[in-house]
């Protein structure tokens, strides 16, 4: 176990091991939605929601009932269900008791179901062997993370629509050309704090 | 053999137990019992709430056009929600203008039944039906364009304006993972009863029509629902048609033109059609008795691409350059325009510098 603080890998999570960024993980949704700044903001709190739950939740199981069995070799499966099926319960339970948050965010749950940024924080969170609270902030940072970077890609969008861009870079390649230049940036940050 | 068994009972177990979880979450926290939809003031609807309202209203087989199968993608499921219906959702918003959110119009694919709701469409909505239909013949009009004949199952007829399109679905298959609704107009006769005509363009890459050019075969069965449009034959006044076409745009003039001829309509009708090589006419020997059959009508094609060898001794340039020439005067005059979006903007352009009336030019953009 290695002996960091909970806010220092929140932090990090956000800005030194950004899951876009570093990892480029969770990229499907991240390409995707990314057109405009509301609805990247809508999905970006949407993955911070989730990512804080499934952590929670995986690290119980993981710790509860995989270890005592000695069933470490199947937390990829056994993550990847507990996830959609918390997705799922999540989404009923917002639409029903929360409209306004429904409105907000609940509309995106679907769409985040099998974000392998989701996934990606759970294992990190084995294999890193992280205490529970350092869990917690590595799910929330790394929720954040990615949100900061939707958002910042879509304000990048939304200023390149009306521009002139080669025919074979339109939508999704220039995303990825901006992707990378964004993520050179953010190598900046990476003296800061290593959390591996 | 331990490790095996464990193995599977854990897995088993917690599957199981998600899976019972869900469950009761769908019957409980999912179940928002029956709701009550108003269509219209008059006509009443008991369903399951919690479905979106676009899904409901078909359970109940009332189709509201869809071309993307509800994943907000295409803007056509519009209708007008009254009452309940909650706030407009952020997956809406592109597909409706201002004056459109005022109106309380809302994509009935994204807008959930959880509430009685009162809702408005249009009447003819009531009239549209789905269908499976079977191939009769595909024929070839030019290398780009197939003429398809799909005939009704026994007992089945549609009951459709001149100039009204249909649905049809193309399903998956080989390079196409997703099942899309494609508006195809009606190119036959509305007194004809047993069977459809549609007149179907290839577009590279397309979905659709790849299926229709590429994998369809004649005695395959195909899905379509309709009819739909509001661009049809207008009886109102018994002005002269200017008809303009390009490509398929031919399809819903043709049903017009059928319509008038079965009906001994006395109108005077134009019909200017756009192309660019002689080879990129067709249909011409209809078009040729129609001219002989109906009281008052000329076939005016315009060629933009001809070539000394065609001998071509018709009108020539874009289909704007001949009604520039053609008509004369606004007055009596009311028109009819097909093809894309781009030849109807310039078409509409010139009609309205001749002085016709806005409220007088209809058109389909394909
Ligand atoms: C009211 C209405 C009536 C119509 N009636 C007819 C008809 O009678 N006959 C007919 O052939 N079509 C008709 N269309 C057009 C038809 O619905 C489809 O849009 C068209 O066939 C392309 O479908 P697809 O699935 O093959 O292409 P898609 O998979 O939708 O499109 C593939 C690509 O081609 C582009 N594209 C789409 N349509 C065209 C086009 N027409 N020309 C050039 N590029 C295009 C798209 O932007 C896209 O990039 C009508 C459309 C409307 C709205
Ligand atoms: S069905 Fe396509 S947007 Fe609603």
């Amino acid at each position: 176990m290695i002996e960091l603080n909970p806010f220092v890998i929140f932090f990090a999570a956000i800005f030194t091991n950004n899951m876009i960024f570093s990892y480029f993980l969770g990229m499907c949704s991240f390409i995707g939605v990314s057109n405009e700044i509301p609805t990247s903001l809508g999905l970006g709190q949407a993955v911070t929601f989730v990512l804080t739950f499934t952590t929670i939740l995986n690290y119980l199981i993981y710790h509860n009932i995989l270890v005592p069995l000695g069933l470490e070799y199947l937390r990829f499966i056994v993550f990847i269900i507990s996830i959609a099926a918390f997705v799922q319960l999540l989404e009923m339970v917002v639409e029903r008791y929360f409209p306004n948050l429904y409105y907000a965010l609940g509309i995106f749950l679907p769409l985040i179901t099998v974000n392998c940024a989701i996934l990606g924080v759970s294992l990190f969170m084995v294999i890193r062997d992280y205490t529970f609270l350092q869990s917690l902030g590595f799910g929330v940072g790394s929720g954040i993370g990615w949100t900061l970077a939707i958002v910042a890609m879509a304000g990048a969008r939304q200023r390149i629509k009306r521009t002139k861009l080669p025919k074979g870079l339109e939508g999704p390649g220039i995303t990825l050309i901006i992707t990378g230049l964004m993520a050179l940036a953010f190598i900046g940050f990476s003296g800061i704090v290593q959390i591996q | 053999m331990e490790t095996i068994l464990i193995t599977t009972a854990t897995v088993t177990a917690f599957t199981g137990v998600l899976a019972f979880l869900l469950t009761l979450a769908d019957r409980t926290i999912g179940n928002y019992g029956e709701m009550q939809i108003t269509i219209n003031d008059d006509k009443e609807y008991i369903v399951e709430g919690g479905d979106t309202l676009l899904a409901s209203l078909i359970s109940e087989q009332i189709f509201i056009p869809s071309a993307c199968g509800g994943k907000g993608t295409c803007g056509y499921c519009k209708v007008k929600v009254l009452e309940g219906g909650g706030p407009v959702l952020p997956t809406e918003l592109p597909w409706i203008t201002e004056d459109e959110l005022e109106d309380n119009v809302r994509l009935s694919c994204q807008c959930k039944v959880k509430e009685d709701m009162k809702i408005e469409i249009p009447e003819e909505l009531f009239n549209v039906r789905e269908y499976q239909m079977t191939v009769e013949s595909i024929e070839d009009m030019t290398p780009e364009i197939k003429k398809l004949r799909l005939r009704f199952k026994e007992g089945e007829e549609i009951d459709f304006k001149p100039g009204q399109y249909i649905q049809l679905k193309a399903p998956i298959y080989e390079g196409n993972d997703e099942e899309v609704y494609r508006a195809y107009s009606i190119a036959s006769p509305p007194a004809v009863k047993d069977y459809i005509d549609l007149i179907i363009g290839y577009v590279p890459g397309g979905k659709a029509t790849t299926y229709v050019h590429k994998f369809l075969k004649e005695g395959d069965t195909v899905d379509i629902n309709g009819p739909y449009g509001d661009f049809y034959y207008q009886d109102k006044y018994d002005n002269e048609m200017v008809m303009v076409a390009v490509g398929t745009g031919i399809a819903p003039i043709l049903s017009i033109l059928y319509y008038m001829r079965d009906n001994d309509i006395k109108r005077k009708a134009r019909f200017y059609f756009g192309a660019k090589t002689p080879e990129d006419l067709f249909l011409l020997d209809e078009i040729e008795k129609l001219e002989k059959d109906l009281y008052d009508f000329e076939f005016i094609p315009t060629l933009s691409r001809v070539l000394d060898e065609h001998n071509w001794t018709g009108e020539r340039g874009r289909v704007n350059v001949s009604l520039d020439k053609h008509i004369k005067t606004p007055e009596d005059k009311e028109a009819y325009l097909c093809g894309s979006p781009g030849m109807i903007d310039s078409v509409i352009e010139v009609l309205t510098e001749k002085g016709i009336l806005e409220e007088l030019i209809f058109y389909d953009k394909f």
